[in-house]
């Protein structure tokens, strides 16, 4: 089986957020980046298909130069070889774009099973997977929990809202979003972060006529809606006030 | 024309689409356009004469085998009809699981903008659309590019129910016709279930110790146990940790867990991340103790400590013993 994995590069979860001049976008040179998270989970569902059902796990990538870090690292978990879509104009794309690269590049290796992560930690969307199936012309489903594979039947566990869940079946091929939390992750060994280096990373260039359909006006740090009594000092000292004032403001503890 | 998709199971309509039409009506204060409310299913009972109620121009209703059971296939096909029929300006949907599932496809199968998870909407020379984005700690306005309708999905609880704008009479609700292959859908989905009845009611504790990433190691809980224990607590946790098994799944509170109203909400080492904040923001009184001042968390904390929780939880615990 030819299972793809896309996978997206985003800021850190300590990383300070900081604008660039005209307030359109992060100052990139100041931020340090890691794996999606929610992708990173993809990866490891692919790479245990792959271990039950044989076949080869190929890492798809949109994004400009830095994105190779995670490719390797993806590369180095046991993913056999990668697809990068590179250009500057990715790092801040829609999904739209984003979609539109990742197709025009997956489109002639006829996978049977593309696996993204619900969402990304950076823009947020949750479209990516879905646009992706629409432009591959494929089925897909959302907020995967469960992967079972019997020949060309797929059979997925979705989640719902509010502790509900759904099985649906389509066939291969398929695009799946995989909520995070499905498996338990692995981490590259010295042994394949030596071999990743030998694996193949190829090029592409994002198409023609792949056209932008949002754009951001202004980024800012948000206005916070509620006045929060910050309760400084040391920790015993604040630790004390925060108590004195549960009981006798806000009454919430005896 | 503003197009307000209506999200319903066997005739029970979600709440969220109220939230939406708020929006709708918001939206229409800036752009002026008339407001129709679209209700998609097999067999709608109620729902219709229900929505009737909020000031719109008109109910639509889209009957249809494909629309039940809900597949993103039937809901694509049936709705881009019905879209192309009505020609709207905007179309409106709550960010729900299901709108996620099939609004992008949806847009994407017309070539039409689609704006996410927005939160408010701003009026100016182009109508914006507020969104959150990297995890909380920035917000950005977008505007929607390309040709018409634009899809934008609102985030659940940023628009309220009760603002809704009733009309004086009913509005009218006519039915529009749509024609769907059955052979296009190629999801087949089983009935919806419970994985476990709840053992856990968390929705009934008055007071909650929730756990985040900031815990760091599963030994860590202990503290966290300690900490409920002492102030009468159930313990509670965000996505991450349960996702890690450090506590079991049914302890896990935000979107895709329990829906808590406390009225004491300590959150530790929680950055606040909007699936979290959903299922906690209702609580009375919300304290969050976290490393980083920027954490989203005390944009709606009553009362916030900033600081290092394996120096601060002890000293609390000391102090209610006091």
């Amino acid at each position: 089986m030819k299972i793809a994995v896309c996978i997206k590069q985003v800021p850190t979860r300590e990383w300070q957020p900081r604008l660039n001049d005209d307030k359109t976008w992060i100052r990139e040179q100041d931020a340090s980046f890691e794996m999606n998270e929610p992708d990173a989970y993809a990866l490891e569902e692919a790479l245990r298909l792959k271990e039950q059902h044989g076949g080869e796990v190929v890492v798809c990538s949109a994004g400009p130069a830095r994105v190779a870090q995670v490719i390797r690292e993806a590369l180095a978990r046991g993913a056999d070889r990668a697809i990068h879509v590179e250009d500057d104009a990715l790092a801040s794309a829609d999904a739209f774009v984003t979609s539109d690269a990742l197709a025009s590049a997956m489109k002639a290796e006829q996978f049977d099973l593309v696996l993204t992560g619900l969402q990304s930690d950076d823009q947020g969307f949750a479209q990516v997977g879905v646009v992706l199936a629409e432009r591959l012309g494929l089925p897909h489903a959302t907020i995967i929990m469960d992967v079972q594979i019997d020949g060309a039947a797929l059979r997925v566990k979705r989640e719902l809202e509010g502790g509900w869940f759904q099985w649906v079946a389509m066939g291969l091929p398929a695009v799946l979003t995989i909520q995070s939390g499905i498996n338990q992750l692995r981490y590259a060994t010295l042994k394949g972060i030596m071999a990743a280096k030998k694996k193949e990373i190829r090029k592409a260039a994002v198409p023609a006529g792949s056209a932008a359909r949002q754009k951001i006006v202004s980024l800012y740090v948000p206005e916070k809606s509620k006045k929060t009594q910050l309760i400084g000092g040391s920790p015993p000292e604040a630790a004390k006030e925060l108590v004195r004032r549960l009981r006798e403001e806000a009454r919430v503890i005896s | 024309m503003i197009l307000v998709i209506a999200e319903q199971r066997d005739g029970k309509l979600n709440r969220a689409t109220w939230e939406t039409i708020s929006a709708a009506q918001e939206l229409a204060g800036v752009t002026g356009a008339p407001i129709a409310i679209l209700v998609p299913g097999a067999s709608l009972g109620s729902v219709a004469s229900e929505l009737a109620a909020a000031e719109v121009k008109e109910v639509v209703t889209v009957e249809s085998p494909a629309l039940e059971p809900y597949t993103p296939d039937g809901f694509t096909a049936a709705l881009e009809d019905a879209i192309t029929q009505l020609a709207p300006a905007h179309v409106l949907l709550p960010h729900t699981y299901q709108t996620r599932d099939f609004a992008p496809k949806l847009a994407a199968r017309l070539d039409r903008a689609i704006l996410t998870d927005v939160t408010g909407v701003k009026a100016g020379a182009e109508t914006a659309f507020v969104r959150s984005m990297f995890q909380g700690k920035l917000t950005a306005d977008v505007v929607p590019l390309g040709p018409a309708p634009h899809f934008v999905t609102f985030q659940i609880g940023a628009y309220r129910v009760d603002q809704v704008v009733k009309g004086a009479s009913p509005a009218p609700v006519r039915a529009l016709q749509v024609s769907v292959d059955a052979s296009v859908i190629r999801e087949k989905p089983e009935a919806p279930f419970q994985q476990a009845k709840q053992a856990v009611d968390l929705s009934q504790a008055e007071r909650i110790v929730s756990v985040g990433r900031g815990i760091k190691e599963q030994t860590n809980i202990a503290l966290a146990q300690q900490l409920a224990e002492a102030l009468g607590a159930e313990i509670a946790a965000s996505r991450p940790i349960c996702d890690a098994g450090w506590l079991p799944m049914e302890r896990q509170v935000g979107s895709s867990g329990q829906t808590v109203a406390p009225k004491l909400y300590l959150a530790l080492g929680i950055s606040g991340a909007i699936q979290h904040l959903v299922g906690m923001k209702g609580s009375n009184t919300i304290v969050a103790i976290n490393k980083d001042p920027d954490a989203p968390i005390f944009e709606i904390a009553d009362y916030g400590i900033v600081g290092d929780l394996f120096e601060i939880v002890p000293a609390i615990i000391e102090a209610v013993k006091q």
